[in-house]
């Protein structure tokens, strides 16, 4: 496939191509990170993760027209009242169906699957009769309009770049909260040995509790970037989950670091055979070889080592 | 147990379910529907396949595929290639401007029939395919998975992954499979019109004989020492693996069987149906699959054929009228079933009617009666569960 091309074009072309896959890249952490706390640190699969998603993306929506209609002069900052109150809604959400379903279900993971599948086809009927069925989009303020020049041939679209600030900005966040933070040190004991950890006295079930819905917030915040750089439907979620999956499967189920990795590693990869195959089927090849490296390496690319 | 002879077989109670669910399709039905939605009956009997494929895979081994929609398309597809081809004779395809290939190929200029394509001129090989291609894939993915011993969730994942990587390649490579409408326009099978209405009561009449084999088949699997270890498997998989069973290989057998199962499903679709597209393949049909098993109730593979009509006719009737009702209603049905009664209409129906049945009949309760003692191992494993060192045991074979 890379016939008829000289070096220094092919270099320029992954350039390019890494750059157009780098918002991928943002919204796959994003949506990633939240996945691999729900499912790295609780073992439970979350596939209302797509419809909390979408959940942040449609409160950035009403958020957005709240500002336009009333706030003007504030428009140009609504984003960051818009993130925090879509990481509020989707946590509270995420709480309440912890309560009510999730922790009814720890010893049957697979059942989780399927009633969370319920949860996201109800969402999605929800979503559909609230807004409607066709796809809407928010109006960016000023400021992140336009692009930032590199070279001559190599630009930048603000948005963009600001999503990419975002995510990483979570993901180190999210870092500090693990692994600098009580907190932290509490879900990653409850993960490691429950029964320990509710010996020497953590309430393992309000860590569950705050572990789903954080995880839900930073679903929450991902739709909140979704909308800087596409419009929402009300199955967009749907579109992401399994390439989501996939992510923190690869990446190695309880590890941040491998989850950051194998979103970046899928994402380019994915972009980069875009431009000489046709879309279709850069998504199979990649997903291809994703699923063929978990089949030789069922533990993903940076396993924690606990004990079993 | 003993085996009992055929006759005295039938007059068990399990024998007189079996009686009622033929009575129902063979007699009741055909008797009171019209032909189009008998053929509609036929339709959803084609998912009970599935069902039952998935009552042995996931009730009794614990193995939940969210791919059995690979199996279903890939039965489905080889019977659509077959009957394709006998449509695309030279003479019905003369204003294409390459005549005798599907109409699809050239309107996406290829000028000559792909390799693949080629053995579905064969009928025999058709039906081989039917079984083959889904039983091969399956022993794939099968075997790969499970002798790492990647388990519970990491494979429900990984089976949802290929069937995303299946419907994208369909959808993309349109010019070989038809893309996004899928192969349609089938008219005769061997010179048989398949689209008249006494065909349809033929492939109707057809598809029940189909299930009743296959039933006959997953019974087989469920009363031997096999279907046992099965089960015995999902409770306690490490102590099934110290007793010296290659666990491994009972999984791979009973994933290909499912897969089996599925593709005969398929391929009775596309008869029945008239065309098959990558909508039926696809991560949301194939978790559909799993709430019919899941509503009859995963136990019990005659609950499973009753779990596919029922879930089948709500929907059809309620998209018919309330569109936007149905998916809560689907929601709803999918969570129900897993807090409420995870056993299904099975496991109602072994609660609340079976009691009143032997009051009735002044009949003991009948022991060897094969779902209740599987549903009796599974709560006795899950009571098991809640004991510390069994959820240390958990761990291990939840290994990823």
């Amino acid at each position: 496939m890379f016939d008829g091309y000289t070096t220094s074009e092919l270099m320029s072309i992954f350039a390019m191509q890494g750059f157009a896959g780098l918002s991928l890249f943002s919204v796959f952490v994003l949506m990633a990170l939240g996945l691999a706390i729900i499912f790295g640190q609780m073992g439970v699969i979350n596939m209302a993760h797509g419809e909390f998603m979408i959940l942040g993306a449609y409160t950035t929506y009403l958020t957005s027209g709240f500002f336009q209609a009333y706030l003007p002069s504030l428009f140009g900052g609504y984003f960051f009242i818009a993130m925090i109150m879509a990481f509020l809604i989707c946590a509270a959400l995420g709480a309440f169906v912890e309560w009510a379903m999730i922790r009814r279900l720890y010893k049957r993971p697979l059942d989780t699957l399927l009633a969370t599948w319920g949860l996201s086809l109800i969402l999605q009927q929800a979503y559909r009769s609230i807004f409607g069925p066709r796809e809407v989009g928010v109006e960016l303020p000023e400021w992140m309009m336009g692009a930032i020049q590199v070279t001559d041939m190599v630009e930048l679209p603000i948005n963009g770049l600001f999503v990419m600030i975002i995510a990483l900005l979570i993901a180190l966040g999210l870092y500090l909260l693990m692994y600098r933070s009580g907190w932290g040190k509490k879900v990653r004991a409850v993960v490691q040995n429950r029964p320990m950890a509710e010996a020497v006295g953590i309430n393992s079930g309000a860590v569950d509790r705050m572990t789903f819905a954080l995880g839900c917030g930073i679903a929450g915040i991902a739709g909140s970037a979704f909308t800087m750089i596409g419009s929402t439907g009300p199955s967009s979620g749907q579109a992401y989950i399994v390439d989501t999956f996939l992510v923190v499967v690869f990446g190695g189920a309880q590890s941040l670091i491998g989850t950051i990795v194998s979103a970046f590693a899928i994402s380019q990869a994915q972009s980069t055979m875009e431009f000489f195959l046709s879309g279709s089927m850069a998504k199979v090849l990649t997903l291809l070889v994703v699923v063929g490296i978990l089949m030789l390496r069922p533990e993903g690319l940076m396993a924690l080592k606990i004990r079993r | 147990m003993k085996t009992p002879s055929a006759i005295q077989w039938f007059k068990s109670r399990e024998g007189i379910y079996y009686v009622l669910l033929a009575l129902l399709l063979v007699v009741v039905l055909p008797l009171t529907l019209d032909p189009f939605r008998l053929s509609m009956a036929g339709k959803y009997l084609t998912y009970a396949f599935v069902a039952i494929g998935l009552v042995m895979c996931w009730g009794k081994a614990g193995i939940l595929s969210l791919g059995q929609g690979i199996f279903f398309g890939l039965g489905g597809y080889c019977m659509a290639m077959f009957l394709k081809l006998e449509a695309s004779t030279p003479e019905a395809t003369s204003i294409q401007s390459t005549p005798g290939i599907p109409d699809f190929m050239d309107w996406n200029q290829l000028t000559e029939l792909p390799w693949f394509w080629q053995p579905f001129h064969s009928f025999t090989f058709t039906l081989l395919a039917i079984i083959g291609v889904p039983v091969l894939l399956a022993l794939i993915i099968g075997f790969t998975m499970f002798t790492r011993r990647v388990g519970g969730v990491y494979f429900s994942i990984m089976t949802q992954a290929v069937a995303a990587i299946l419907t994208i390649l369909i959808i993309g490579q349109q010019g070989y499979t038809g893309g996004v409408n899928g192969i349609t326009d089938l008219r005769t099978l061997m010179g048989w019109d398949i689209r008249t209405d006494s065909a349809k009561m033929t492939l109707y009449f057809i598809c029940v004989a189909l299930l009743f084999a296959c039933l006959f088949a997953a019974r087989m699997v469920q009363e031997r020492k096999l279907g046992r270890i099965l089960v015995a498997m999902n409770a306690q998989e490490t102590r099934v693996r110290f007793s010296g069973y290659d666990v491994a290989a009972f999984k791979i057998f009973v994933f290909c069987l499912a897969a089996a199962f599925a593709g005969i499903g398929g391929a009775m679709f596309t008869l029945i149906v008239g065309f098959m597209s990558p909508s039926f393949v696809g991560i949301v049909a194939s978790i559909e699959m799993v709430i019919f098993c899941a509503l009859g109730g995963r136990l019990s593979i005659l609950g499973a054929v009753y779990g596919a009509l029922l879930v089948n006719a709500a929907k059809s009737g309620l998209s018919e009228s309330f569109p936007e009702i149905w998916p809560f209603a689907m929601g709803a049905l999918f969570i129900g079933v897993v807090m409420a009664f995870p056993n299904g209409l099975a496991g109602l129906y072994q609660t609340y009617v079976q009691p009143l049945e032997n009051r009735i009949f002044k009949r003991k309760p009948v022991e060897a009666e094969s779902d209740s003692a599987m549903a009796k191992v599974q709560k006795v494993s899950a009571e098991e569960n809640e004991g510390f060192d069994s959820s240390i045991d958990n761990y291990s074979t939840e290994k990823s």
